[in-house]
């Protein structure tokens, strides 16, 4: 059974970006991670609302909801992300390692790099994305 | 996050202190390239200070580089931290810089 550890409602912008990092290495930490594993989430979640940011939503539009769901089970912890964007594809991008002299196109393989699974379906209705990230807790922390 | 540009004979140093995230990186591209279109003919980012980066801030890093050498100019990451330095190696561009452990190093 899992526990929602918190909830929290933004808008998908640049500049919510640095809260959405605390909240989630706090959340992470109190959780009992450790602090590679903080770090990692940290960084799986800022590259998923960065993706948000940045694809889901036009850049004109203004209403810009996106959510931050954490969760606990006895094993892990898991981030949900939703929001009402332009539902994203996430099996046409490519999953390998990105060109080393390419600028773009990192953060999807990032976020499989350190998560332990990452699960994308449609939102309610099928309009915006839901995507869950999970880490493995180490055994000791638990 | 800060960003300040200084400058060593013919080397610029734009050394980073804080979070390079998507709501500042625009600011280290616009800081980097800027150094790369000066008279200098080498450039480093020292990333001592760097808490935090995200993929937007290493595609400022990989187009910088690209820059230099397109220019023919040097470009360099010094005294890189640990919160970058585990990034790149994700990214699998920690073998891709340049990477030194001092501007002193990286000058002399």
């Amino acid at each position: 059974m899992s526990e929602a550890l918190i909830r929290v409602q933004t808008r998908a912008v640049a500049e919510r970006l640095r809260l959405l990092r605390s909240l989630v290495r706090e959340t992470a930490a109190s959780a009992g991670l450790g602090d590679d594993g903080v770090r990692d989430v940290v960084l799986a979640v800022d590259e998923a609302c960065q993706n948000v940011v940045r694809h889901a939503y036009a850049q004109a539009q203004s209403e810009r909801p996106l959510e931050l769901e954490v969760l606990s089970d006895a094993g892990s912890l898991t981030f949900v992300l939703r929001d009402a964007g332009r539902a994203v594809d996430l099996d046409a991008i490519r999953p390998g390692p990105p060109d080393a002299l390419r600028p773009g196109g990192r953060g999807l393989y990032l976020i499989r790099q350190v998560m332990d699974r990452v699960e994308h379906r449609p939102g309610p209705g099928g309009t915006g994305n839901e995507l869950r990230l999970s880490k493995l807790i180490p055994r000791e922390a638990r | 996050m800060n960003i300040t540009t200084t400058t060593r004979d013919t080397t610029a140093i734009v050394s980073l202190s804080g979070d390079v995230d998507l709501e500042t990186s625009p600011q280290v591209r616009k800081a980097l390239l800027a150094a790369l279109g000066s008279g200098s003919d080498a450039v480093l980012a020292d990333l001592a200070e760097v808490t935090y980066i995200d993929s937007s801030g290493v595609a400022s890093l990989v187009e910088a580089l690209q820059k230099a050498r397109g220019a023919g100019k040097r470009f360099a990451l010094v005294a890189v931290s640990d919160a970058a330095h585990r990034v790149l190696e994700l990214a699998r561009l920690d073998r891709v810089f340049t990477i030194h452990a001092s501007v002193e190093d990286a000058c002399g």
